[in-house]
């Protein structure tokens, strides 16, 4: 088990680790060794299907240090529910927090219902969507946070597509509507940033829900090496804006000293590639700008007007 | 004894094996189950976390996270309900939680009905899970807490599901004999797993299998289900014991001595049958109890003496033919001569069957006796006007 020095000068055990099988540079990998650093040895994790339990779980291995199951794709939240209301129920309620990590098309399609009546029931679990944007373990189908412009396999750019053409869920602030207490966005890009947020929702009483943006250099088509640098484009852009919801009020955003044109972003990958050759993508990446445009006014994004 | 309602009966067993967690999601015909359950909670006689979902996909989904954290997990579903668990079905059985639920028996959709046939436990036959099938409602009430102590034993650990008729069963008021709290104490131990998730040893559970190793892993489900062979005869003879009630261990036989005729049947069915088959002198009938695991060597045993075999039941593979006919024909293949098999099936989608319809299929078997065999299988009660 790999030990090593923290900010501040503790020492963090590694509860992710190495010799999972994700793509070299996953946004992902990344994100879940960050979030388990934050959340600590006290927590039981649950996956559903997808990239996270097929490069961790290859039976009889596995990359988890802390209590993990995998049961299905679309019941994530329903398991942790069911985790969670054993513990209280055999007085074990202290000995651990439940912890949900499941990608955008688990979350936001086939397992809404189920988090739906997470929230509701106000079960203390923390639920982060890990949101890749499209079914990367299957191929790269669109999924409904898929953004616009992008092309996925099942939304192809052709002679007569931009590729996908439907806005992504606003999965935050379905959170909100819930009541749920804690609600945050973040992205593997600004890993600090990430860890303090999860710190924030395990702490939190009651159901609480990060929104993490992790790159797929596959799926994304960019150089692994580049992950991080375009999450942080994505942030940079008013893409991704970055915040806490807590109690239903917005109360920390990341501002932008300069926000960039969506371009910077959308120029470095394959999946958009399409929009700078075809005619008619530069209305696209107009669109794509005003995405951005909106997220600047509705969170205050930028520093100087 | 008390009069008491099925559904009343079965909620009052689940509270005395103390469960953990209570999951459900309410459809007819299985709620007043669940409902009777949240008013034990909710007036403070059952101590445990009842969760009620947003589907059956998540009850039972609840029921496998809290059977895995090493809590007593129950749920109860039927018809729409189970197909909408199915996938969880197979992956609680194959991940071995001992998750226990009543399973309704009612008609599945296309035309919706909510009424009583066996289509939907049989459509889960091959979901890893124990199916033992009741005949009336104090066996309703007693292999709930029998299916505890078969699915959590050791050698075992399977999940199982009571299967009962919807509404003849659930809805009916008979005289039942409550189970005291105390007694169910001594019957049944806590749940004390060997694996469960906790952070004094984390595990990872429900890991893939490549191809090679996956084989391995249903294999041992298998296994399990054969030492559950032992198990449920065991916990049939203790249970004898303790409660003074038994209503055979894989099977039962009534009136087997010197039939030549026998009725293969599970559920509620066999009250009829028992009514008819009494003023009969050569016809027996073999109750089915333990579907999964199925009994094969008491199946061919009790059937060695018979003439003729009239496997009776409510639900049909299109195509084909019931899945009892099929499951008893197998099992007596290469085992039992002479024999002559008949299948019928009736009372699906709540169709009434009145004793007529038993003598009826009596009346067949003897024509076959005699005359030898023409149809294998038929429906019985078809309404010619309506097709």
């Amino acid at each position: 088990m790999g030990v090593y020095r923290f900010e501040g000068g503790d020492t963090v055990k590694n509860l992710f680790v190495s010799g999972h099988r994700a793509c070299a540079g996953c946004g992902m990998a990344i994100a879940v060794k960050l979030i388990l650093e934050a959340a600590g040895e006290d927590v039981i994790v649950v996956s559903p299907t997808g990239c996270l339990e097929i490069v961790s779980s290859p039976y009889p291995e596995t990359s988890w240090r802390v209590p993990w199951i995998h049961s299905l794709f679309e019941n994530a939240a329903s398991v942790a529910s069911g985790i969670e209301a054993g513990l209280k129920a055999l007085g074990r309620k202290h000995e651990a927090k439940v912890l949900a990590i499941a990608g955008d098309g688990a979350t936001a399609d086939i397992g809404m219902g189920p988090l739906s009546g997470m929230f509701e029931r106000g079960h203390d679990i923390t639920y982060i969507c890990y949101d890749n944007e499209a079914y990367m373990n299957t191929g790269v189908q669109r999924s409904s946070m898929t953004p616009p412009g992008a092309s996925a396999t099942t939304s192809p750019a052709g002679k007569v597509s931009f590729g996908e053409i439907h806005p992504k869920k606003d999965l935050a602030s379905i959170a909100v509507a819930h009541g749920v207490g804690y609600v945050a966005t973040a992205s593997v890009g600004y890993g600090l940033d990430l860890m303090r947020k999860v710190r924030r929702a395990i702490d939190h009483d009651g159901p609480s829900f990060i929104h993490l943006h992790t790159s797929c250099c596959t799926g994304w088509r960019h150089p692994s090496s580049k992950t991080i640098e375009i999450s942080r484009l994505a942030v940079l852009t008013g893409l991704w804006p970055l915040y806490e919801v807590v109690d239903g009020e917005i109360t920390d955003v990341k501002r932008l000293p300069k926000r960039l044109p969506v371009e910077d972003y959308l120029k470095t990958q394959g999946r958009f590639s399409h929009l700078f050759r075809m005619e008619g993508g530069e209305e696209i990446i107009r669109r794509i700008q005003a995405i951005a445009d909106a997220n600047a006014e509705r969170f205050g994004l930028d520093l100087e007007g | 004894m008390e009069v008491v309602e099925g559904s009343y009966a079965v909620a009052h067993a689940v509270k005395c094996c103390r469960p953990h967690v209570i999951s459900a999601y309410p459809i007819t015909p299985q709620t007043h189950i669940v409902e009777n359950l949240a008013q034990f909670v909710a007036d403070g006689e059952l101590e445990c976390e009842f969760v009620p979902v947003d589907s059956e996909h998540s009850a039972m989904s609840v029921a496998l996270g809290a059977s895995a954290v090493g809590a007593r997990a129950y749920s109860a579903s039927t018809s729409q309900g189970l197909a909408l668990m199915w996938e969880v079905l197979y992956n609680v059985s194959g991940m071995r939680l001992p998750v226990v639920m009543t399973a309704v028996n009612r008609a599945l959709s296309a035309p919706l009905s909510i009424w009583n046939d066996q289509q939907d436990t049989v459509g889960a036959r091959d979901s890893g899970w124990i199916q033992i099938y009741v005949e009336d409602i104090q066996e309703a009430h007693d292999a709930l807490i029998q299916a505890y102590r078969i699915a959590e034993s050791r050698e075992v650990m399977l999940p199982a599901m009571i299967c009962m008729d919807g509404f003849i069963l659930t809805h009916t008021y008979e005289p039942v004999v409550l189970a005291e709290q105390e007694e169910t104490d001594d019957f049944l131990p806590p749940y004390d797993p060997e694996y469960y998730l906790t952070v004094e040893r984390p595990l990872s559970f429900g890991c893939f299998a490549e191809p090679d190793k996956f084989m391995e892993f249903r294999y041992m489900q298998h296994e399990a289900m054969e030492r559950a062979r032992f198990k449920i005869k065991e916990v049939a003879d203790e249970f004898e014991r303790a409660f003074g009630r038994y209503y055979g261990d894989l099977i039962q036989g009534y009136n087997l001595d010197g039939a030549q005729i026998v009725l293969v049947t599970f559920g509620s069915i066999i009250g009829t049958m028992k009514e008819i088959v009494k003023h009969e002198k050569d016809v027996g009938i073999l109750k089915i109890r333990s579907y999964r695991p199925f009994p094969v060597k008491e199946v061919r045993e009790a059937l060695k003496d018979a003439r003729v075999v009239a496997v009776v039941e409510k639900d049909f593979s299109a195509g084909f033919e019931g899945a009892l006919f099929s499951d008893v024909k197998a099992a007596l293949y290469n085992h039992v001569s002479d024999l002559k098999l008949l299948g019928f099936v009736l009372g699906l989608g709540g169709r009434d069957i009145p004793p007529e319809d038993i003598s009826k299929i009596i009346e067949r078997s003897r024509v076959v006796m005699d005359q030898g065999l023409k149809e294998e299988w038929e429906f019985i009660g078809l309404r010619g006007e309506i097709l």
